[in-house]
């Protein structure tokens, strides 16, 4: 159980930075209430809230990834692993211990996404409870993405990588924009990514159209599978070296 | 000479430890022993292969060849082992910074195994031996570096190692926060087998119960501080300030370089360097020569005089 100790430092590291708070939670809550205002006057049918919430709430894992990427370039740089890598912890340990403090971030983020969209008038239903066996994968995909480059990058290649990652999450996801509409090599390359897959996914569910989960919830499953098998890898690369 | 005994078994032993990097050797076929409670110092410079040592004995990284014995386990074979009974404040400040000093030492009581309990007992007896209880909750972030380096080696110290690693403990820190934290290393001494890296003359000098001195790899000298000047050094310095002449004649010097090769002449001084130095052979030759000493100071080597040696035949070879 040595990981939990680890865990909980991690959890604290991201919880006491206040740009934690701010970019994971207030921002995207701001999202929200920015495009639901937009939907009053122009009923584009992604800002109503029932298709924006999940748009928004893929948006809010971005920062997660780069929270997760962060800290662990930051502890290589500051040879805090060092220390980690010379105690007993097994490498089973370091990879629970650096991706269990995020899953509860991540349902924090999305119940504070939902809890701003049921005062925006999102309609409160058990598919609501049920969106989180598809943001349950994605969540882990995310944080696998976030060990993954935390492992390969220092940390001013993660701000700038990340920063990348998270507007390619808001613009291929089709949280801001119907991909079908757009059309052509942008709605290709959307759907080859998993970001997209997510945001329909949750969307059925909210709708209760669970049949048309599949098959958004495969990719993001194989998504989550490779990215987090990548990170284990990388993550044992870093102990090598 | 045999360093271990049945009365003081060895700590560590290290037999052809090696480590290249691809075409260059970080460490060259090191035999080491330390025995137990001992404080060992592993003095060179930037690149000398100091930190690659103390990483492989760390279990951190793997020898080329070579093997390594902790407290009687090989870092090949018994590398979970030996984690469980050793600990290393790492050259950079490795503490966890959102987390308040209390935080960081009960983190690492856990990860060695105590529980809650035991490691918040722990934490307050390491805040109250590095005199950091009035800081103990604050986020180790807002520390100078000197504090930082204090909570980095009580981080070190809680888990109780056998063997405790220290590398470059005051590296970058000011001159009198240099001298607490040697202080507290002071009262380590003879409790815990401890290994230090620097590149400090004096903090060797100051800290050490013996010393190896590594160059690109190699373990070129080892043993204790006076052993190495006694051994290592050119012996005494003398200085012979000579009055009322414009320069030194050079039949005099080329008379007393056929006995002290190291012979220098800095203005109307004469420096001579040897273990065994004739002083009414030189005043005689100089005599005869017409010229007159007006002064004679003797100067003992230094470790770094030691250092400095090693390095020029180093070089030379």
């Amino acid at each position: 159980m040595r990981y939990l100790s680890l865990s909980s430092r991690n959890a604290k590291e991201i919880i006491r930075d206040p740009l934690s708070a701010v970019l994971g939670i207030a921002l995207p809550i701001l999202m929200l209430l920015l495009f639901t205002t937009l939907d009053k006057n122009s009923a584009i049918e992604v800002f109503k809230i029932e298709s924006l919430t999940p748009g928004i709430i893929v948006f809010g894992f971005s920062f997660l990834m780069m929270f997760s990427a962060i800290l662990l370039a930051k502890d290589k740089k500051s040879a805090f692993l060092t220390r980690l890598f010379a105690s007993p912890l097994t490498a089973t340990d370091y990879i629970i211990g650096y991706s269990l403090p995020f899953l509860p971030i991540a349902f924090l983020q999305a119940m504070a996404c939902f809890i701003a969209a049921l005062i925006l008038g999102l309609a409160i239903n058990v598919h609501i409870l049920m969106s989180f066996v598809v943001l349950l994968p994605a969540a882990v995909f995310i944080i696998g993405l976030g060990m993954l480059l935390g492992s390969l990058l220092n940390e001013n290649q993660v701000a700038a990588f990340g920063s990348v990652l998270i507007v390619v999450t808001s613009l291929f996801s089709g949280a801001w924009m119907d991909l079908n509409m757009v059309g052509g090599i942008f709605k290709t390359i959307g759907y080859i990514l998993p970001f997209a897959h997510t945001v329909d996914a949750v969307r059925a569910v909210l709708t209760g159209d669970y049949a048309a989960i599949f098959p958004h919830l495969y990719w993001i499953i194989g998504y989550m599978v490779v990215t987090f098998s990548m990170a284990v890898f990388a993550f044992k690369h870093v102990m090598k070296k | 000479m045999e360093v271990c005994n049945t009365a003081a078994p060895c700590a560590i032993e290290t037999k052809g430890l090696t480590k290249l990097y691809k075409k260059r050797t970080a460490v060259n076929s090191l035999n080491l022993s330390i025995k137990q409670g001992e404080l060992f110092s592993l003095l060179g410079q930037n690149g000398a292969g100091k930190t690659t040592t103390i990483k492989m004995l760390c279990c951190l990284l793997s020898p080329t060849s070579g093997d390594a014995k902790i407290m009687g386990r090989s870092i090949l074979e018994n590398a979970a082992e030996i984690k469980q009974i050793i600990n290393v404040s790492p050259q950079e400040t490795a503490i966890a910074p959102n987390l308040t000093a209390k935080e960081n030492l009960e983190l690492v009581a856990e990860i060695y195994g105590s529980t809650r309990d035991k490691a918040k007992e722990k934490a307050n007896e390491m805040l109250s031996l590095f005199k950091i209880s009035d800081r103990s909750n604050d986020k180790a972030k807002t520390f100078s570096g000197g504090l930082q380096r204090r909570l980095s080696i009580a981080m070190a110290l809680i888990t109780d190692p056998e063997i405790l690693f220290l590398d470059e403990p005051t590296l970058g820190l000011d001159p009198q926060a240099r001298h607490e934290l040697w202080n507290q290393i002071k009262q380590l001494k003879g409790r815990k087998t401890i290994v230090l890296t620097t590149h400090y003359l004096e903090e060797a000098d100051e800290l050490a119960d013996r010393i190896g001195i590594l160059k690109n790899g190699d373990l070129v000298a080892c043993g204790t501080s006076s052993e190495l000047k006694e051994n290592l050094s050119r012996g005494k310095t003398v200085i012979i300030k000579c009055a009322g002449i414009n320069g030194i004649n050079s039949d005099a010097i080329d008379e007393l370089r056929l006995d002290y090769p190291n012979i220098n002449v800095i203005d109307c001084n004469i420096e001579v360097s040897s273990a065994t130095i004739n002083y009414y052979g030189i005043i005689d030759c100089l005599h005869r020569h017409n010229i007159e000493a007006e002064n004679i100071t003797t100067k003992e080597s230094s470790l770094e005089d030691v250092y400095l040696t090693l390095n020029k035949d180093k070089e030379a070879k």
